[in-house]
């Protein structure tokens, strides 16, 4: 299996608000609000972690989803928010000086 | 041999540069200035009520007339190089320095024109500092503002009519909100909608932000933080794509749901529909 490595990106503003991960393209000034799951995944997107321990570690222990689900649905929805712009994919580890920065509490 | 100046005719004039009148919106001054005592008049008549000669000014703009062009207001175009917008519309090119805060404006001797930028300039300036403009009437009611937002036709100049005489009306279309410590205080602006009518020059503490919507009863309906947000942002006034006044904006939007109770207003177009404004 192709790890997939992925990173939020710096040209987004995001906020947890009432629940839910709130995220405004600074690009094209689009609003995305984020669900449970793609909270998680964005939450530990930090560009070093493979995507497919995010999801051991975080999605199945958290939401009671088989792991074969729960990976095909992860990469589908990361592939989703990198056309938006939201987050990048690497095959590879990103960088220290292009990860992003831990989000504030 | 030097000619002779008497002091008396030195001073009675006062520098061309400081020949203008301080227009203050939202407790911000803006300087205009401009040498033409025509043009100084049409903008004493434009924004009275919000002429202030004794406001230590925050911010200054130069204007600078041409013979009208006959080029349409079109779209605005808005950019930014280090701390220098430019800002292009049809009817006028300008720049303003937000850490100076100073700047200048070429356009024909018109209101319009200068009423378009006012408003760039003012959303600008309260970026910075958590405030902002958005696309809502808003009034005064036993010490308290309340602010009403919708897109053209959701009832803002119609709830702005049927305002009792114990409300002052703040403005029927473009509100003015800027942070105060833990707070929110709602201003009047001259920026008139269809009532074609100035705002009252009057701040007030916010207690309310409500999205209107017309309907068969009166009635509020609470939101979500999350909707509320979604909702607000579609009617903050910004007209730059520049990526830190976005998140700037985004921000702004995220603290102030946070703190300012919102919810749908809902209400059939008659005077009873103020019995929930209080």
């Amino acid at each position: 299996m192709n790890e997939k490595y992925i990173a939020r990106s710096k040209a987004v503003a995001a906020r947890a608000l009432g629940g839910e991960m709130m995220i405004m393209s600074a690009a094209d000034s689009t609003l995305f609000s984020l669900s449970d799951v793609a909270t998680v995944i964005w939450e530990a997107a930090d560009g070093c972690t493979p995507l497919s321990e995010i999801v051991d570690k975080h999605v199945c222990a958290e939401f009671d989803v088989p792991a074969d689900v729960a990976y095909r649905d992860a990469q589908q929805l990361v592939e989703d928010l990198a056309v938006r712009g939201i987050l990048s994919i690497s095959s590879q580890p990103v960088a220290e000086t292009e990860r992003p920065a831990p989000e504030a509490p | 041999m030097a000619a002779s100046v008497s002091p008396s005719r030195v001073f009675s004039r006062p520098p061309i540069e400081q020949s203008g009148a301080a227009v203050e919106i939202g407790g911000i001054p803006i300087f205009l200035q401009t040498a033409d005592a025509d043009f100084r008049r049409l903008i004493e008549d434009r924004y009275a009520g919000f002429i202030n000669p004794s406001a230590k000014p925050s911010c200054w703009l130069a204007v600078h007339l041409e013979p009208p062009s006959g080029r349409t207001a079109e779209d605005v175009q808005v950019s930014r190089n280090g701390s220098v917008w430019r800002i292009e519309r049809g009817d006028f090119c300008a720049e303003f320095d937000a850490r100076s805060r100073r700047g200048w404006v070429r356009q024909s001797p018109n209101p319009y024109s200068l009423d378009g930028l006012m408003r760039i300039i003012h959303s600008l300036v309260l970026a910075e500092e958590g405030g902002f403009l958005v696309h809502a009437a808003s009034g005064v009611r036993n010490g308290r503002a309340f602010v009403f937002a919708g897109v053209s036709g959701a009832g803002k100049t119609t709830l702005s009519r049927l305002a009792p005489p114990d409300a002052t009306l703040l403005t029927d279309e473009i509100s003015y909100v800027r942070r105060t410590g833990n707070g929110y205080h709602a201003y009047g602006t001259p920026f008139a909608g269809e009532l074609a009518r100035l705002g009252t020059n009057l701040e007030a503490p916010l207690e309310a932000l409500y999205f209107l919507e017309k309907g068969p009863d009166n009635r509020i309906v609470p939101v979500g933080d999350s909707d509320a947000a979604h909702a607000l942002i579609r009617n903050i006034l910004f007209f730059a794509h520049d990526p830190e006044l976005v998140k700037r904006v985004f921000e702004a939007a995220i603290e102030f749901v946070s703190r300012v109770p919102v919810a749908r207003f809902v209400f059939t177009p008659d005077e009873r529909a103020w019995e929930l404004i209080r």
